[in-house]
């Protein structure tokens, strides 16, 4: 079974988000970078990018699938992981740390209440198998 | 393609199979007023001898390229084609028209689309080709859109320099996606880069200038890169490859895309077609480049081979976000133009530019010594010019062909400004004794 953190959110689409103050991190779950497989390219928004709840952000390119990417929240993107630019495999080894994607600032604190707790997400992804 | 038999037994084991008693039975759903009840109004079948003395009849009416000095331009050219093209095409191996499927057991095919890419490349200055797309019109088209997905935005400036069947074409395709074209005016045959500069703004995605340009005239394709660089719109340029053997490539002139017609690469007239999309770009743009694409890589045991990558890119996977539509390419005439650059070299290809040009200044200097005619715009020009021309340039061009010579393209179909101009293409395939005929010709149609 993957990883779920608890102190965590999650959609359905298999985004986590991180809140930090008035900012969320953002990245694609531990079951979502099992079933990508490896990750080879990865295309984010530039800073300063608006991102609107449950829309695509992104997407997220394997070997086998290209997947859009669903924002958690609404908000300013104010931070960008550049690193995925030259090292995309750095989702598959570490989702929930290094493989960050981007940090938003939180446009509606609201919004985060309709996102999946650790363990509603959990019994998502056991009831896909 | 293996062949595959139908005789009457397999056909009765098929219907017996699905259960239908007969081939009609599986056609009684489509309404009868919407099928023919009678045969095909044809004359009857001629006999084999009968037939071929009809069908040499009918092609002796065609006025080709192999019979008449052909000085036809304005988007296909009569370049030479060396006889080693056709002999090596011809081979049951290469003779596809497309991309092959299952692309991994077909290496040889990907090795000539890996070569043709690099050769692209490197003509047109900049760092990744694909495998080719139908034709230079619509390698124009998808350039367009590419430069939409890559600046999210919606203008499109095509200066009127642009051949105007290319035009329409992106008018076409623009329709879609509801993107705004505008064109930018010509002063003397040259893109004004007064007049772009008002038309290009924060808006515009991409700016199409074409070199050299649909009357033969040579752009200033730097100073319109720094109009489009300065609102951060991409430059796309067409050129003919034939062409870049002698010019600046336009890489080196500022372009984020390179696109053309690569139908002067060893692929001949045939009517106007199948022709060869050329289609080159950045690296960093990759990823939104359309059509299919060769790359080079080491199997298990660290052999070299070739696969068809980025995949991702395309149709089958990304399903209604793919860069494109185009799943294939023009392999047949893509390979012709890599056999032609192989043959042709550095050197060759430099040579057929200068002779072009050499020629072409001399037919133009000639042509303009007829009372009456003259060059239409000023401006320097390769191996194409626009007469203007005392009499109806239909009426010159059909007096012209009496003399066996196919004098040029008027332009009164593409723009009534132009309606007495001629356009006049001089390949390295065009004689003195040829050029000279077409002036005395031409002096005697518009005297």
């Amino acid at each position: 079974m993957s990883n779920v953190p608890a102190d965590l959110q999650y959609t359905r689409e298999h985004e986590w988000a991180k809140v930090e103050g008035d900012r969320a991190r953002i990245g694609i779950t531990a079951f979502a970078q099992e079933q990508l497989g490896d990750v080879v390219f990865v295309e984010l928004p530039k800073v300063g990018a608006r991102v609107t709840a449950l829309k695509t952000f992104g997407v997220v390119e394997s070997v086998k699938a290209v997947s859009d990417l669903f924002a958690p929240v609404s908000g300013e993107v104010v931070e960008v992981n550049a690193e995925l630019a030259t090292k995309p495999e750095t989702v598959n080894a570490d989702p929930y740390g290094q493989g960050w994607m981007i940090v938003v600032k939180v446009a509606d604190a609201k919004e985060l209440s309709g996102l999946l707790s650790a363990s509603d997400y959990e019994a998502l992804i056991t009831a896909a198998h | 393609m293996r062949y595959i038999s139908n005789t009457p037994a397999q056909q009765r084991e098929m219907l017996e199979i699905i259960g239908a008693s007969s081939i009609e039975d599986l056609l009684v759903r489509i309404p009868p007023k919407a099928r023919l009840s009678r045969p095909l109004a044809l004359p009857p079948a001629m006999a084999e001898m009968d037939l071929v003395r009809h069908l040499r009849r009918l092609s002796a009416e065609n006025a080709g390229a192999d019979d008449y000095a052909c000085f036809l331009g304005g988007g296909a050219y009569d370049h030479a084609v060396p006889s080693p093209i056709n002999h090596l095409v011809s081979r049951g191996e290469f003779f596809t028209a497309y991309t092959p499927y299952q692309p991994e057991a077909s290496q040889g095919t990907l090795r000539t689309i890996y070569e043709y890419q690099s050769m692209i490349a490197e003509l047109c200055g900049m760092e990744v080709a694909n495998a080719s797309i139908y034709d230079g019109a619509s390698s124009l088209a998808e350039a367009v859109l590419m430069a939409h997905a890559v600046t999210g935005r919606d203008g499109i400036v095509l200066s009127r320099s642009v051949n105007p069947l290319y035009h329409q074409v992106v008018e076409t395709y623009c329709e879609g996606p509801n993107l705004r074209l505008r064109s930018a005016p010509l002063a003397d045959g040259l893109t004004d880069p007064d007049a772009l500069r008002k038309i290009v703004t924060g808006a515009t995605a991409g700016v199409v200038v074409q070199y050299p340009n649909f009357f033969g005239c040579l752009d200033d394709v730097k100073a319109v890169a720094e109009i489009a660089h300065a609102v951060g719109a991409l430059l796309i340029v067409v050129a003919d490859p034939v062409n870049l053997g002698l010019l600046t490539p336009p890489g080196a002139l500022g372009a984020d895309i390179v696109v053309g017609e690569g139908q002067g690469l060893g692929v001949p007239l045939s009517f106007g077609g199948p022709n060869l999309g050329v289609f080159a770009t950045r690296q960093d743009l990759v990823r939104r480049m359309p059509g299919r694409l060769a790359g080079a890589t080491v199997d298990v045991d660290g052999a070299r081979g070739f696969v068809l990558t980025l995949q991702t890119r395309e149709q089958h996977i990304r399903r209604e976000k793919a860069t494109s539509n185009i799943c294939t390419n023009v392999a047949l005439c893509a390979l012709m133009a890599t056999i032609y650059l192989a043959i042709m070299g550095r050197r060759g290809l430099r040579r057929v530019g200068e002779l072009s040009v050499a020629k072409a200044h001399y037919a133009a200097a000639e042509f303009a010594k007829v009372p009456g005619v003259r060059l239409r715009f000023g401006a320097p020009f390769f191996k194409e010019f626009t007469l203007q021309l005392p009499k109806s340039p239909e009426r010159v061009v059909r007096r012209l062909m009496k003399h066996k010579i196919l004098g040029g393209v008027p332009l009164k179909a593409f723009d009534r400004q132009y309606k007495d101009c001629l356009l006049v293409a001089v390949t390295e395939k065009r004689t003195r004794d040829e050029i000279d005929a077409y002036a005395a010709a031409l002096a005697a149609a518009v005297a």
